[in-house]
Order: structure tokens, then C-alpha cells, then sequence
């Protein structure tokens, strides 16, 4: 699928664990706050990360609200609009049992980057059902938008070149939790 | 892993991991036969062509379905009253169609390596909707993932493939699957039904029913193909049913609780399978069509989908 690339050496780490976790629970609280309460809303994660943060954001509204919400898993695969120069990556599926009508559905990812993938989650998301709203939230934004899309939550914004890339690790996949910034080693 | 190659053409060309990355994406795009709207962009501005060569409902509508459901404008290319009836060659026609610039062509013939030879000739992607009694790959597929889905697993599983194995590119194409997944085989029927390269290919050999079907996890029954028959091979249709039709009292007298029965279809009531057993609560043939589309799905997506020669 991708291109041999050298390989990546880290250049930084952005966020620790607990930096990690307190952006999650800042995030949790604006999400709250905006919609004041967490009455209709309705999680969606971009597979595989976006899934996990999401899990963590609506485990830390219970904590704070009591509220218990759904959480659903998107595979954007399908909506996406560059399969003929990429190769069809392993496609997960999408699971998502919850009715998205009249919900405020706040999608969730790890980075947010060119702005593309968002777009076809909208798309995806726009086929199942009629949400009254969409807010994005992401735990970093790197910049280099190719679309006008603007996530409503940031974990933290990040401003890179293009030539490096942004790695969110989770405990869940990777045993550990924190946010690096990697550039080739051949840089 | 990436899906690289340009066809799908035969289940023996294929490894392991391929056969599983086809399996696991099917199984992944089965969600979009439960929604409201069935339609998902990734083939948007593709072409589709159904070449088919040889009377078949269920596969060429599956196949129909699953283009649509991608996106893809899929075009129905049948051979009546087209100009192979006027005597133009398989691969005339085909270049015929690919001038006119298809993504995807697929097709069935009743000559084995039909499909072979259009991918060869013809630069789109070809995939083999059953060439004679060669293989039948996306068949195998669906099998597979419907195996999986009730089992949980292949390896170490054993089926049972009964029935006209010599006309069967179903079998031919679960054979080779199976194999590869570590299950083991059972092929049974009639002697003149069992060509002789099945234990080449691995699989046990039976000649009764009662034997075949004791202690397997799955049944897969075949379609006697009368109209494949050109010499006597069976006795009578009465006696083929009674030694190798699958009634419920065999079943209880031999088979496992838990078996799963499978056939291809068309079914043929009363000869290969009993009414009360092709619609009984081990039968999962209705599954398997269902299974059909998702199979046909995934493999339209990765062949389609196939990065672009040259694309960075």
C-alpha cells in the first residue's frame, strides 16, 4: 500500500500520559458544555484510534455526567477518494447499532491532518442516517488542511511539516500512551 | 497485507493470507446489506461487465448487487441474442468490450480456462464467475466465509463435499480453500463421479454417504449437473437419490447435531437433498446467497480498488 519509505526516528514527544489523558478530559468537559448536557449525543470513532479515544471520552463523561453514550466504529474505507493511488487498505467495517437520527454526533480521531478523511466520514455518516448535528474532535491537529474542515475539540494543535508524521499511541495497541512527532531517518 | 493481483481467476493460484484477505473484507462489508440505504461510494465511476456465457441467476445477480451496491455501473452482457450467437469469438467479444473501457469484467463460460485466457488477453481485471468444471472462486469464498461465521474458525475443521464431484467447480474451488485453511476433506459419490485428481489435491475419498457424513462439521451437498452428463455415469436419477440423497433420517442416523448442510444451488428437491433437510435448521443455504453479495463486494473493491499502475 505505502510507498517504501525510509524509516521514521522520533523527533519529539508532544504529549505524555497524563498530557494525554488531561486533554481528553478538557475535551470531555467542552463537549458538555457546548451542548450543555449530554442529553442526544451519540460517539462515532474513526477506526482503529478514533474508536479508542471515543471510548475514553464517554468513559469520562460517565464519570462526570452519569451519562451512559454510544459509542459506534466507522470504517471510512469505502468513502474514500483516493483508492486508485493508495490500494484498498484492510477494510474493518463499520459497526455502528445505534439510530444516528436527531443524535448530535460528535466523531471522533486521532490526528487530523489533510482534511480528507473527515470528508468521507461525513459522507459515511450522512449515508446511515440524519444526524441534527456533527462535531469533530480530535486529539491533535497538525495543520495542512486540503479542506474547509474544522474540528470543533482539540487535544492540542500541532503545527509540523509535512514530511513528518504524527504517531498517537494508545495503550490498547501500541502499550503505551502518549503522542510523538517522527521524521525520516534519512532527514 | 494488500490485495496485488489483477485477477481472480482460480482459488489454486491464491495462498493462505490471500484467501483470508478476501474472506476478512467480505465479512467486513456485510453491514451494508442491513442499511436503509445500500450504497456506498467506493466504486463510484466504475465499470462493471457481466459476461456470461452460461444460464445463472444467482450469481450474476449477485454479482449485479454488488456492483451497485459499490457504485459501480454494472452492465449485464448475456450471450443471447448478442453476437456470440452469431459465431464471434470468446476473446473478439471480450476485446470488444474492453474497448469500450471497463474496470472489471466478469465472466462465465462453459470452457475451463476461459477466464484465464481473458486475463491474459484483456488488461482490465477479470474475475472468474465459474469456467466450466474448473473453479468457481467467488462460490468457494462464500463458502468459506459462511463456514467461518457459523464454525468460528477453519483450521482443523472437516467437510464433508458430496455429490458430482467430477462436474463441480464448486468443489474444485472449495477443494483447493479448504486445503490451504488446514481443513480436512471428504469427498463422496459415486465412482464415476470422482475424478481421480482429488487426492492429489489432499482430499479422502468415500463411496458411501453414511461413511462420508459421520463426525464431518459441515456437509456441502452438490447439484447433480444432469445437464453436464453426457454419458451414463449414474443408473437412474431414482438411485442416485436413494444412496446419495441426504434425507433426515440419515442425518440422524449418522451426522453430527451440529453440522452445518451447504449447497451451491440450484437445488434439486428430492435427489440431492430431501425438502425437509434443504430447508431444516442445519441448512444454511440461504445464507450462503446472502454471503454471495458481500463475497462479490469485497472482491469487486480490492480488484477495482487495485492501486493504479504507476500511481505513487
Amino acid at each position: 500500500m505505502s510507498t517504501p519509505a525510509s524509516r521514521l526516528r522520533e523527533k519529539a514527544q508532544v504529549l505524555d500520559e497524563a498530557g494525554l489523558d488531561r486533554a481528553l478530559t478538557r475535551i470531555a468537559h467542552e463537549i458538555l458544555e457546548r451542548n450543555a448536557g449530554a442529553a442526544d449525543l451519540a460517539f462515532i470513532g474513526l477506526r482503529t484510534r478514533g474508536v479508542t479515544l471515543a471510548q475514553r471520552l464517554t468513559a469520562k463523561i460517565a464519570k462526570i455526567d452519569g451519562a451512559v453514550l454510544p459509542v459506534g466504529a466507522l470504517d471510512i474505507t469505502l468513502y474514500r477518494d483516493d483508492l486508485d493511488m493508495r490500494g484498498v487498505p484492510v477494510i474493518r467495517g463499520t459497526d455502528i447499532t445505534f439510530a444516528i437520527k436527531g443524535k448530535t454526533v460528535v466523531l471522533v480521531d486521532d490526528v487530523l491532518f489533510t482534511g480528507r478523511t473527515i470528508r468521507a466520514a461525513l459522507d459515511a455518516i450522512v449515508d446511515l442516517g440524519r444526524p441534527r448535528m456533527i462535531q469533530l474532535a480530535t486529539l491533535v491537529d497538525r495543520g495542512h488542511r486540503e479542506l474547509p474542515i474544522r474540528p470543533d475539540y482539540i487535544g492540542k494543535n500541532l503545527p509540523t511539516s509535512r514530511r513528518e508524521t504524527v504517531s498517537v499511541r494508545l495503550r490498547e495497541h501500541d502499550g503505551e500512551d502518549r503522542v510523538v512527532i517522527e521524521e525520516p531517518e534519512d532527514a | 497485507m494488500a490485495w496485488t493481483r489483477k485477477d481472480l481467476v482460480t482459488i489454486r493460484d491464491l495462498d493462505a493470507s490471500e484467501i483470508t484477505l478476501l474472506v476478512d473484507t467480505a465479512a467486513s462489508l456485510q453491514e451494508i446489506a442491513t442499511r436503509e440505504i445500500k450504497k456506498v461510494p467506493a466504486l463510484r465511476g466504475k465499470t462493471i461487465v457481466n459476461l456470461f456465457y452460461e444460464p445463472s441467476t444467482r450469481t450474476r445477480t449477485s454479482f449485479e448487487i454488488a456492483g451497485k451496491w459499490l457504485s459501480a455501473d454494472v452492465i449485464n452482457f448475456s450471450v443471447n441474442g448478442s453476437s456470440a450467437a452469431k459465431g464471434e469469438s470468446l476473446v473478439d467479444t471480450a476485446k470488444n468490450i474492453e474497448a469500450m473501457s471497463p474496470d472489471v469484467v466478469v465472466v462465465r463460460h462453459g470452457s475451463a480456462g476461459a477466464a484465464e485466457l481473458l486475463a491474459r488477453e484483456l488488461g482490465c481485471a477479470i474475475v472468474n464467475a465459474g469456467d466450466g468444471a474448473h473453479e468457481h472462486p467467488t462460490q468457494a469464498l462464500l463458502d468459506l466465509l459462511t463456514i467461518r461465521e457459523r464454525k468460528g474458525h477453519f483450521e482443523g475443521l472437516h467437510v464433508a463435499i458430496v455429490g458430482d464431484i467430477a462436474h463441480s467447480r464448486v468443489a474444485r474451488s472449495n477443494l483447493h480453500g479448504m486445503r490451504k485453511l488446514g481443513m480436512t476433506v471428504t469427498v463422496a459419490g459415486p465412482p464415476t463421479l470422482i475424478p481421480p485428481f482429488v487426492q492429489e489435491l489432499g482430499a479422502k475419498v468415500s463411496y458411501r454417504l453414511e461413511d462420508a457424513i459421520r463426525d464431518v462439521d459441515v456437509i456441502m451437498m452438490l447439484r447433480l449437473q444432469q445437464e453436464r452428463m453426457t454419458r451414463g455415469l449414474i443408473p437412474s436419477l431414482r438411485e442416485y437419490s436413494r444412496y446419495w440423497g441426504l434425507s433426515l433420517e440419515k442425518l440422524a442416523a449418522h451426522a453430527r447435531p451440529d453440522v452445518l448442510i451447504m449447497h451451491p444451488g440450484p437445488v434439486n428437491r428430492g435427489v440431492e437433498l430431501s425438502p425437509e433437510v434443504a430447508d431444516g435448521p442445519y441448512s444454511v443455504i440461504l445464507d450462503q446467497v446472502a454471503k454471495g453479495v458481500a463475497v462479490r463486494m469485497g472482491v469487486l473493491v480490492l480488484l477495482a480498488g487495485r492501486k493504479a499502475e504507476g500511481a505513487a
